[in-house]
């Protein structure tokens, strides 16, 4: 699905990610994990086209997109959401989720000015389909609230819907479960499963060790951004390398 | 697939609020444009109605830069300028028919602010303000300099408006085409903004990064927005002219640009009737203070400030808002 080889970036002298390649298979749940300022969120955010990355390249279902814009990448069926909530404060909630769809929708703007056929249906069409998104996240209760009123955890949960109205199918989420209490990250949990049921592939960058161990089929381990390991949760468990930077990190403090 | 009980709000069977909010505010509007003539005893009325209707057309063109789609723009009126000079040197000095004159001025000011845009875009907040704030700068003093074809400080005549051997003349007679025009305006910026098109501006002022991840190519966005409120400033611009009859550089300028910006900010940022009533307040407040030169200055100052403190989301937001009544505890 995804092949990333050789992929570089750095921020003046900071190597924020340094050489990491990994594949991706179709279907999949695929985690990343790591300590903090290991490179996680910058290569979700050099696969997603927002930064440009120093060296190597990143290639969707065969086809090159390193320096692809992040627009383009949408409609080829790439969507993400970040850590840092990107939620459009100036909308409703469902709104943002609409927003969502902007590639799969008629977006000119003389086609909007001047309501061109079929442009009201297709907008209530994908107003209906937000709102079963947000119920299907677990955003049911905030579909009539404008979204400078939502609470973190909620907010969260919307970018999910948000991401999932392109209908991606490759999804990369950024700390979904951050902020989330227990219940919220188990029906996180259960909505993962889901969506690669529906043929989703999908990304996590997740801190919680328990979730990432049950739901993922690989695990792709950064540490100062540099992959220090890769394979099935199994193997990750019982690696040394993963094993020392993880209980006894020492040699790295400052 | 979850279908909606009609408690989401979502209910597809009836009509959804905004739909009824919206047709309510078109027949308002519509009524308040029909009768309004009767109540004008002469027509010193009749041109303060029309110059309000122009003023209030530039200002929801602009409400679609700044409150939509966050874009400052502090020389808004620039563009009004070049559309008016424009129809008024090809109509005097080539013998333009005024609609080719019209046209051709909205052509010019479209390609120059695309080609404008596609520099100053890059810039954000103070910086976007700044070189727009210069462009108006720029316009009004190719306006006043270039004396042998705009007359300098002193301004040029312009002649009647007609089309296909008709035409305009009189207060009157141009209150309809303002009045038709403004209502036009209102109903296609209410369908930009609630089309895809225009929820992907407004989603690119909520959150650049947002936008651009869910399929908005946000420069082009930019662009297309800045280039259409410009254009059709410039349309009003030639309108403008040809009702005035006489312009000069001072309708281009800076101050022109900061009117329009208060209207904004003091109607309601991201509301189209709010840069409505907020034309109709600032452009008749000139009126009431006539007698006291300099006086309206102070007035919209007090009036920005008094926005800033007690109504910060503006005039009509806050009172709509305030109107509205409360929701079940969904939030
Ligand atoms: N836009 C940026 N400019 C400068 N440095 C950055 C930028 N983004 C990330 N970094 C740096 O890159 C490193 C990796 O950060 P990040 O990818 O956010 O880590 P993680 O998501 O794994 O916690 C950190 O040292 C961070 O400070
Ligand atoms: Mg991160």
């Amino acid at each position: 699905m995804l092949t990333v080889d050789h992929l570089s970036k750095s921020f003046g002298g900071i190597h924020a990610v340094q050489d990491v390649g990994f594949h991706i298979p179709a279907g999949s749940v695929y985690s990343v994990i790591g300590p903090n300022g290991a490179g996680k969120t910058t290569l979700f955010n050099l696969i997603s086209g927002l930064y440009t990355p120093t060296a190597g390249s990143v290639k969707f279902e065969g086809a090159e997109i390193t320096g692809i814009p992040p627009h383009s990448l949408a409609r080829m069926g790439i969507s993400r959401t970040f850590q840092n909530l990107q939620v459009c404060k100036n909308l409703s909630a469902i709104e943002n989720v609409m927003v969502g769809a902007h590639s799969r929708l008629n977006s000119g703007m003389f086609a909007g000015m001047f309501r061109f056929p079929g442009i009201v249906r297709s907008d209530r069409a994908c107003k209906e389909r937000a709102v079963d998104l947000m119920t299907q996240v677990g955003c049911k209760a905030y579909i009539d609230a404008h979204a400078s009123a939502m609470p973190y955890g909620a907010l969260k949960k919307l970018e999910v819907a948000r991401a999932l109205a392109s209908e991606p199918r490759l999804l990369f989420l950024d700390e979904p479960a951050a902020g989330l209490n227990h219940t919220e990250t188990h029906d996180m949990a259960l909505l993962v499963g889901e969506l690669v049921r529906l043929g989703i592939t999908v990304v996590v960058v997740e801190h919680d060790m328990k979730l990432v161990m049950n739901i993922s089929h690989r695990i792709l381990v950064l540490n100062y951004g540099q992959k220090l390991a890769e394979g099935t949760p199994e193997e990750i468990r019982k690696n040394p390398d993963v094993i020392a930077a993880y209980l006894g990190g020492d040699e790295d403090e400052e | 697939m979850i279908k909606l009980p009609g408690a989401n709000g979502v209910d597809s069977g009836s009509l959804p609020e905004e739909v009824v909010n919206r047709f309510r505010g078109l027949a308002a509007l519509a009524a308040v444009l029909i009768i309004l003539p009767a109540f004008l005893p002469n027509t010193f009325y009749v041109d303060v109605a029309n110059r309000v209707a122009i003023l209030a057309m530039n200002a929801i063109m602009l409400n679609l830069l700044m409150g939509y789609t966050g874009q400052i723009s502090l020389g808004h009126a620039g563009f009004f300028g070049l559309g008016a000079y424009g129809s008024a040197i090809l109509t005097a000095r080539y013998n333009v028919p005024p609609l080719g004159g019209l046209i051709l001025s909205a052509v010019v000011t479209a390609l120059l602010s695309w080609a404008v845009a596609r520099v100053i875009l890059r810039l954000r907040g103070h910086y976007l303000a700044m070189a727009t704030l210069g462009l108006g700068v720029i316009i009004t003093i190719v306006l006043t300099n270039e004396a042998q074809w705009t007359g300098g400080p002193d301004g040029m005549p312009v002649g009647r408006f007609s089309v296909l051997g008709y035409s305009l003349a009189g207060e009157r007679q141009w209150y309809w085409v303002f009045a038709v025009l403004l209502f036009a305006t209102v109903v296609i910026t209410q369908n930009l903004i609630n089309s895809p098109a225009g929820r992907a501006l407004q989603a690119l002022h909520g959150s650049e990064v947002a936008a651009t991840v869910a399929g908005v190519d946000v420069r082009r966005r930019k662009m297309d927005v800045f280039v259409l409120s410009a254009t059709v400033s410039s349309i009003l611009g030639s309108l403008g002219a040809h009702y005035f009859g006489y312009i000069n550089p001072g309708i281009a300028d800076f101050v022109q640009s900061t009117e329009l910006v208060i209207i904004v900010v003091f109607g309601g940022m991201a509301s189209i009737y709010g840069a409505l009533i907020g034309a109709v307040i600032i452009g008749i407040l000139p009126q009431f203070l006539a007698g006291y030169d300099g006086w309206d200055v102070v007035a919209f100052g007090v009036i920005l400030a008094a926005t800033m403190i007690f109504l910060p989301r503006g005039l009509v937001p806050s009172l709509a808002a305030a109107m509205r009544p409360k929701r079940g505890a969904t939030c």
